[in-house]
């Protein structure tokens, strides 16, 4: 716990000291997500090889069938794809929205600004299901936004917004605009002022400035929360599940679905595909978006 | 029972780099001792070591008989003012100042504090928080916590470095005054030349981790042992030259044709190649041609090439015969109508006010560069 | 451009913020509007009429507050583990050095990015092949929640600690304080806001998380599990009682902080 380097008669065992403090202290949380997340991955990866014929009450055999991948993506394509494009839809949205509101929040608050702060994370104690539900209410074919839509002309008089792909959206929208503002706003809160009023004064017009000067040094937060937004998002069930119709069926609806029904294999084949694709998005994004301090 | 610093081949290791390099170093008890030196030279690692918050990789610190080399920083009877005072941000003033005492389980605190308060002068700010106080106030308290422990020694890291021009110059007269009232040994770290050699009875001159030249502040600046000291100590004058041979108790100097005799004891070396130096404010600069007193030393047929008024002083430069710039400093007493650019004028000075170093020295040494 | 357009031009970020900050609020408004909802019909969730009922008597529905009391307590339990399992890996990885530290730090990322039906997925497979299939419940979802708190704890907690001044503690020890002294009077106090918003972080995540808990839950039934299975029924609107309570709660706690600070600040000369 100390924060330099005690002074002792033999300097070397100090060291070598201090470095055990540093794992005695990492041990036990570090040992936590080595059994609980690293083990539970490789399980994971384990029970995709399993035999697609057992059950849980008779029991799963590893016989390395790799063609369970084989047999889940052939079935599942669709849900997949359309579950990385709504993940995809998504992250765009809570970008182009939370991007005015951490900026408005980061410069244009003034002594609001923990008070809008708060606001953006109150939400976020309410269960999220519950607000799921409210959507529903809110999108109803006899609520006001779906009348209002009507009478400016943008639905159509028999159009509806429940059940269809803009309501699954708006939900996902919904529910991860947090995880996109607060690392925005993290971001954006550190750039100094100077550098933006340097920006003006070398004849850079507000657009511009904001183009060359803000937005580059926002990227960091910017990356953050994208990365925080598509992958959650690409997992979810619960939008699409309440919102939409088996239309709009993501694959987290059929993994939970398949592990509900004990097909153990082919669920845990489409759980370690989804993950794959998204950590090869991620390396793909991250190394071409440059940014190396994430956490 | 005297408790003189001593610390004896302190050396300082950091991974790549050596900070400081067997150090030898003895600071009498009751001695305002500076420690000077560009940034990077081993002061601020020298003053971590005394006050425990830096290992030494070799050597010992004793103060006075007893070696505190392995103690615990908690342990030694020295307390350090930081750098940016490191005031505790949720404790008030008086927390802050009374916390050693705390610690030590002393008793009346609340007079000890109050005492302490008035002495810097902030007896009415008890209950504030640091960050209320200015920066000036926060230095006072940083002492008083600090002082209020009655160390053995007490260690200065830089402690006016934040404060704007006028302040620092009070503050240091302040310090003074305190440090002879109390009469703790003060070691103070800083690389404000002009500040130590106010403040300080006797400066440490460091440069890359070693001790260029120790000695009080005149004897620093008079006799300079090194390039680097004679150039980081106010400006001087460094001329190449070469050693002919020895008269009364002089050395006689070639100086680029003309002869400059030097006093023995301000040589460092005796023969061979050398720098010649003057400080700037010990050069009279004549008409050329005109007569020299007797024993005065000359450099003949220079030329002003820039003229800087400075208010208390003007700087003169003049270009010798072989190229180079040498700076005089005149104090405009108004005796005489200052000189102007192109004036073909010969220098003249006291023997006594001249010093020889190695040849083998860099001349531009502790020179402070725009291009650094 | 007019002046209005001007003044317009200037605020419009801010204005389109309030926008999103409405967007962020439609839901919360309608849940606490339906909780004083009196439902007519079973079938429908529409605001009917206007009732006390439903915050008089919350326990109504059969199963919703034993739903709220094991989400609690699993809460309350998963943030004081995770908190402090959290805060010494904080500490490691902020004041200690040793290597492997750019490694710990993916380590710790990796729960926070994954997908919940990939985490709350392997560890169902965990507990099935380890033999503890049939015996899903409290345990397993505290080990659950424990596990993805365990990162956005470390994360709040190191970001308050990388801001605090190494060497506030480093005078405290030139001042006579041993270590154990150092951390209880300088470096706790100081760190605590990140601790304490590492809770609120881990007890809101753990109360709220639905799709890890339902994967792992057996018979037991959390609150957001409850909901789920009335949403296939009837929605009692003591859920939008609830829902409100805890929104009313955070409220409180978070603007109640930043009064606080207000009023500290306001005490300040400068």
């Amino acid at each position: 716990m100390s924060a330099i380097v005690p002074v002792s008669a033999a300097g070397k065992t100090e060291r070598s000291g201090r470095r055990l403090t540093a794992y005695l202290l990492l041990l036990p949380g570090g040992l936590w997500l080595l059994l609980f997340f690293v083990v539970p991955i490789v399980t994971l990866l384990a029970a995709s090889l399993y035999d697609p014929d057992g059950s849980i009450e008779a029991g799963f055999s590893m016989t390395w069938s790799w063609h369970n991948y084989v047999d889940a993506l052939a079935d599942y394509a669709r849900p997949f794809g359309r579950s990385l494009w709504y993940a995809l839809l998504t992250t765009a949205f809570c970008l182009l929205l939370g991007y005015p509101l951490a900026y408005a929040i980061a410069f244009k608050a003034g002594r609001w600004r923990n008070v809008m702060l708060a606001l953006v994370i109150a939400p976020f104690f309410t269960s999220f299901l519950i607000r799921t539900l409210s959507w529903k209410l809110l999108l109803s074919d006899n609520g006001f936004v779906v009348d209002a839509l009507k009478a400016v002309h943008i639905l159509g008089s028999d159009g509806r917004l429940l059940a269809t792909t803009a309501a699954v959206v708006t939900g996902l929208t919904y529910n991860f605009l947090p995880f996109m503002v607060l690392p925005l706003y993290a971001s954006l809160e550190k750039i100094d002022h100077r550098l933006i009023e340097a920006g003006g004064d070398l004849f850079a017009g507000p657009f511009t400035t904001f183009r060359t000067v803000t937005l580059p040094l926002s990227m960091p937060g910017v990356v953050a929360g994208t990365l925080l937004t598509f992958i959650p998002a690409a997992g979810d069930y619960i939008n699409a599940q309440l919102l939409g119709t088996p239309k709009q069926r993501m694959i987290g609806n059929d993994i939970q679905r398949l592990f509900a029904a004990g097909a153990y294999p082919t669920a845990a084949a489409l759980s370690v595909t989804l993950m794959a694709a998204i950590v090869v998005l991620v390396l793909f994004y991250v190394r071409r978006a440059g940014t190396e301090e994430l956490v | 029972m005297t408790s003189d610093l001593v610390l004896t081949g302190i050396s300082k290791q950091f991974s790549g780099h050596r900070a400081v390099h067997e150090l030898d170093l003895t600071v009498p008890q009751g001695e305002f001792f500076a420690l000077l030196g560009p940034s990077g030279c081993g002061k601020t690692t020298t003053l971590r070591m005394v006050a425990g918050l830096e290992e030494p990789t070799a050597g010992t610190i004793r103060l006075g008989e007893q070696d505190i080399t392995g103690l615990r920083p908690y342990k030694r009877p020295v307390n350090t003012v930081f750098q940016n005072y490191a005031l505790f941000p949720h404790l008030d003033i008086f927390e802050n100042v009374a916390f050693g005492l705390r610690r030590r389980g002393i008793k009346e605190v609340k007079q000890k504090v109050g005492e302490m308060l008035d002495l810097v002068e902030l007896g009415a700010y008890g209950k504030r928080k640091p960050g209320q106080l200015s920066g000036g106030q926060q230095q006072r308290v940083a002492l008083a916590r600090a002082l209020i422990n009655r160390p053995q020694v007490l260690l200065l890291d830089e402690p006016l470095g934040a404060l704007d021009l006028k302040l620092r110059r009070q503050m240091q007269i302040e310090l003074k005054r305190i440090q002879t009232e109390v009469g703790i040994t003060f070691v103070h770290v800083t690389h404000d030349q002009e500040e130590a050699m106010t403040m300080a009875d006797t400066i440490a001159v460091m440069n890359a981790g070693v001790i260029e030249q120790l000695g009080s502040p005149a004897e620093l600046y008079d006799l300079p042992a090194t390039t680097f000291v004679a150039n980081f100590l106010g400006q001087s004058n460094l001329v190449r030259a070469t050693i002919l041979g020895q008269a009364d108790g002089s050395l006689v100097v070639d100086v680029h044709g003309g002869k400059v005799t030097v006093p023995v004891p301000r040589c460092r070396v005796t023969e061979g190649d050398v720098w010649m130096g003057i400080r700037p404010e010990k050069v009279f600069l004549a008409p050329a041609g005109s007569e020299e007193d007797a024993g005065s030393n000359v450099l003949r047929s220079a030329v002003v090439t820039d003229v800087s008024y400075i208010g208390v002083s003007t700087q003169y430069l003049a270009k010798l015969p072989w190229g180079q710039e040498l700076t005089m400093f005149e104090q405009n007493t108004g005796a005489r109508a200052a000189l102007k650019v192109g004036d073909a004028v010969d220098l003249h000075w006291q023997p006594s006010h001249t010093f020889v170093l190695d040849a083998a020295q860099d001349a531009h040494a502790g020179v402070e560069d725009i291009a650094e | 451009m007019t002046r209005v357009g001007r003044w317009i031009g200037r605020h419009l970020i801010l204005f389109i913020g309030l926008l999103v900050l409405l967007y962020l609020f439609a839901p919360i408004f309608v849940v606490m509007l339906m909780s004083f909802n009196a439902p007519t019909s079973k079938l429908t969730y529409t605001f009917d009429g206007f009732t006390w009922q439903n915050w008089l008597h919350p326990c109504r529905p059969s199963g919703l507050c034993e739903a709220v009391s094991v989400s609690l307590r699993i809460g309350l339990a998963a943030t004081v583990i995770a908190t402090a399992l959290g805060t010494l890996m904080a500490f490691a990885m902020v004041r200690q050095r040793f290597r492997g530290r750019s490694a710990t730090n993916l380590f710790i990322f990796l729960p926070m990015a994954s997908p919940e039906i990939v985490l709350g997925s392997s560890l169902l497979a965990l507990f099935v092949s380890s033999g503890f299939g049939g015996r899903l419940g409290f345990w397993t979802i505290l080990i659950a929640h424990v596990m993805f708190c365990l990162s956005f704890v470390v994360v709040t907690v190191k970001a308050r600690l990388t801001g605090m001044d190494s060497r506030l503690e480093q005078a405290a020890m030139d001042l006579y304080a041993n270590e154990w002294q150092t951390f209880w009077r300088i470096t706790f106090p100081l760190v605590f806001p990140g601790i304490l918003a590492a809770a609120l972080l881990s007890f809101s995540l753990s109360f709220d998380d639905f799709i890890i808990t339902n994967l792992n839950a057996g018979t037991t039934v959390t609150f957001p599990m409850f909901v789920w299975g009335s949403a296939q029924r009837d929605i009692p609107p003591q859920i939008n009682v609830v829902g409100t309570a805890m929104f009313l709660l955070a409220l409180v706690f978070v603007l109640g902080g930043e009064l606080a600070r207000r009023r500290r600040r306001s005490t300040r000369a400068r």
